[in-house]
């Protein structure tokens, strides 16, 4: 990161009254920028932008699910496995990706493209079962959809 | 969708979506704002008052009442605040994704109309970061209103999310939105007093917010026609689980909860049977499908049963369920989602979750479903928020509609539905947060004894 992250998180801040409100969209923006996690450096980085101590920010990253203070794959596969997913299969999707992939949910793939994770309620209950593709939900996924999703992230 | 019901959320949509400013205003759109705009705020709460609209989030408040709690400008001279929840993560909840999908302009013009009412000039959207897509569809259609010169002076900040359910909760959302760790203040202060920036604030939901420009156009006093008199309007339920179309439909308060299922959600799936209903989200006491004959969806008829509206979002359960399981992923996702910040709620969703592991397991006796009622007891209402209130509710209405269930597997030493199970090898998220991975000392499994 350089500069021009500082001056953008220079310009969050200036939305809110008060620039500590920053601190989400700026950590969100850090994350983009380091590959979908945050290292110690890009949380020191953070931190300056903001005015903040590295500590204060990692406080906040760890709080939220969305933030990841370890390396996660250039994409990101999170299965809904709540309640009315689960009722609907989430389970078969769950193991279709970990057969598929090669890997158990939480881990990343050896050539560092794929981390699987299963979330909490993704709020698409109705369109069961939910699969937040690098944050971009697909609905109605079923075991069957799986290798297809595999395959498009390999290409 | 039944066809019979006026639509109001959704009201001109046909089915689609009115992203487009043009579209908008061909169905009426924006008109809402400009009578508003010649009325004062008060006139405005009298109308939201007359057509007792209440919270859509799940708490039932009474919407035009929040807004006579923020005082006026000249009596506490700071700025005002409309805070709007769109952190939707009530499990079985998905309605306000659709709604900000489909209406967003609609839900923009009631922020500004909202705005008004409390004198505020100043509105901030508290999105779940989850939600992408809809979020990048707020800001399109916020582009548009702004390029049509329709906010006047008023600022609205679309403020994203990062995955924390307990941020629905009004407070922790506003710590979350000041750029805190989103964990629960004490009350009061109610944030009508000292709210976001320790400011007059009102904390809507995104439906409330969507349905007050046709109250406006209508009249309080019409929309109050619809649907039962402690209820009135329309309310968009979120169905899910084992139903043959599960979806969003808009239909009004009142509307049988057994037709919701076997008519509009078109029965249940796979020609199984239902078991089972929770009838608004996660946190309300579940019914047997015997119960659900003679329920209405609403307030009172919900609450009668035992049970709660909530936020509408009916999750239809078949025969395939093991409800033991579903009191383990249940408990789980509260466990996971405890802020932490108070300890019956933070140990006493552990501590159900590994009772309930241990009795679906068939390695539990009648002291540990005693035990997993006392520790529900003993965390109602020692929390300075409801999520710890709301999961012991919840298993704990488990254990008390199908308490034969819960025994057979102490009886049988095993889940009676092994193999069978609809829930069967379910996982909750594994995290890879650090927090979650502490030292052994602290994140040792408590040893329950019974």
């Amino acid at each position: 990161m350089s500069a021009t992250f500082y001056d953008e998180v220079q310009t969050l801040r200036k939305r809110y009254p008060d620039p500590l409100s920053a601190v989400l969209p700026a950590l969100q923006l850090a994350q983009e920028r380091n590959g979908g996690w945050l290292s110690e450096a890009t949380l020191r980085e953070a931190a300056d932008a903001l005015d903040l101590t590295p500590a204060y920010c990692l406080s906040i990253a760890s709080f939220y699910d969305m933030f990841h203070t370890e390396p996660v794959g250039t994409h990101l596969v999170e299965v809904c496995t709540n309640v009315s997913c689960a009722l609907s299969g989430a389970q078969d999707v769950v193991d279709a990706f970990e057969r598929s992939l090669g890997i158990e949910v939480g881990g990343t793939t050896e050539d560092g493209s794929v981390t699987l994770r299963t979330v909490e309620c993704l709020g698409g209950c109705g369109w069961a079962t939910v699969v937040a593709v690098d944050n971009r939900h697909r609905l109605h996924v079923r075991a069957g959809d799986v290798a297809g999703i595999v395959a498009e992230l390999g290409e | 969708m039944s066809t019979t019901t006026p639509e109001i959320v959704f009201a001109g949509t046909e089915g689609g979506a009115l992203t487009e400013l043009a579209d908008y205003e061909a169905v009426g759109g924006l008109s809402a704002l400009r009578r508003a705009l010649g009325m004062t705020p008060d006139e405005i709460i009298a109308e939201l008052n007359a057509s007792n609209l209440r919270g859509r989030g799940g708490a039932f408040f009474p919407t035009g009442r929040k807004w006579s709690f923020v005082p006026k400008p000249d009596q506490v001279p700071k700025p005002h605040y409309l805070v709007v929840n769109a952190d939707e993560s009530e499990p079985g909840t998905f309605k306000d994704r659709e709604i900000m999908l489909r209406v967003p302009l609609r839900f923009l013009e009631g922020c500004l109309i909202a705005a008004r009412a409390i004198e505020s000039t100043h509105v901030f959207v508290y999105i779940r970061g989850e939600y992408e897509r809809e979020y990048e569809i707020l800001v399109a259609a916020l582009e548009q209103l702004r390029k049509g010169k329709h906010l006047g002076g008023t600022t609205i900040v679309v403020h994203r999310g990062a995955g924390a359910y307990i941020c629905g909760e009004e407070t922790a959302l506003l710590e979350s939105l000041e750029g805190k760790r989103g964990q629960p203040r004490t009350k009061p202060p109610f944030p009508a007093i000292a709210g976001l920036y320790a400011s007059p604030t009102a904390v809507n939901n995104v439906e409330s917010i969507t349905t007050v420009p046709p109250i406006i156009e209508m009249g309080g006093a019409e929309y109050a026609k619809v649907g039962p008199e402690s209820s009135t309007g329309t309310r968009v339920f979120s169905l899910s689980g084992n139903v043959v179309r599960p979806g969003n439909y808009e239909l009004p308060h009142g509307y049988p909860l057994r037709d919701l299922i076997y008519e509009v959600g078109g029965g249940i799936a796979d020609g199984r049977s239902l078991k089972a209903v929770i009838p608004g989200g996660s946190s309300t006491a579940i019914l047997t499908a015997a119960e659900i004959d003679g329920l209405t969806l609403d307030y009172d008829s919900l609450a009668q049963a035992g049970t709660a509206i909530g936020s509408a979002a009916v999750v239809a359960i078949d025969d395939r369920c093991c409800i033991v399981q579903l009191g383990v992923r249940i408990s789980q996702f509260y466990e996971h989602e405890s802020c932490g910040k108070c300890t019956p709620c933070r140990v006493g969703t552990r501590w159900t979750t590994q009772i309930l592991k241990k009795l679906e397991a068939g390695e539990g006796s009648q002291a540990d479903l005693d035990l997993l009622l006392d520790v529900g007891e003993k965390v109602n209402g020692t929390c300075l928020c409801p999520l710890g209130d709301t999961a012991m509710i919840a298993i704990a209405s488990y254990v008390a509609k199908f308490r034969e269930e819960f025994l057979a597997h102490i009886e049988e030493g095993g889940c009676p539905f092994h193999g069978t199970s609809s829930l069967e090898g379910i996982v909750a998220p594994t995290d890879v947060h650090e927090a979650h991975h502490g030292p052994a000392a602290i994140h040792r499994p408590l040893e329950v004894v019974a």
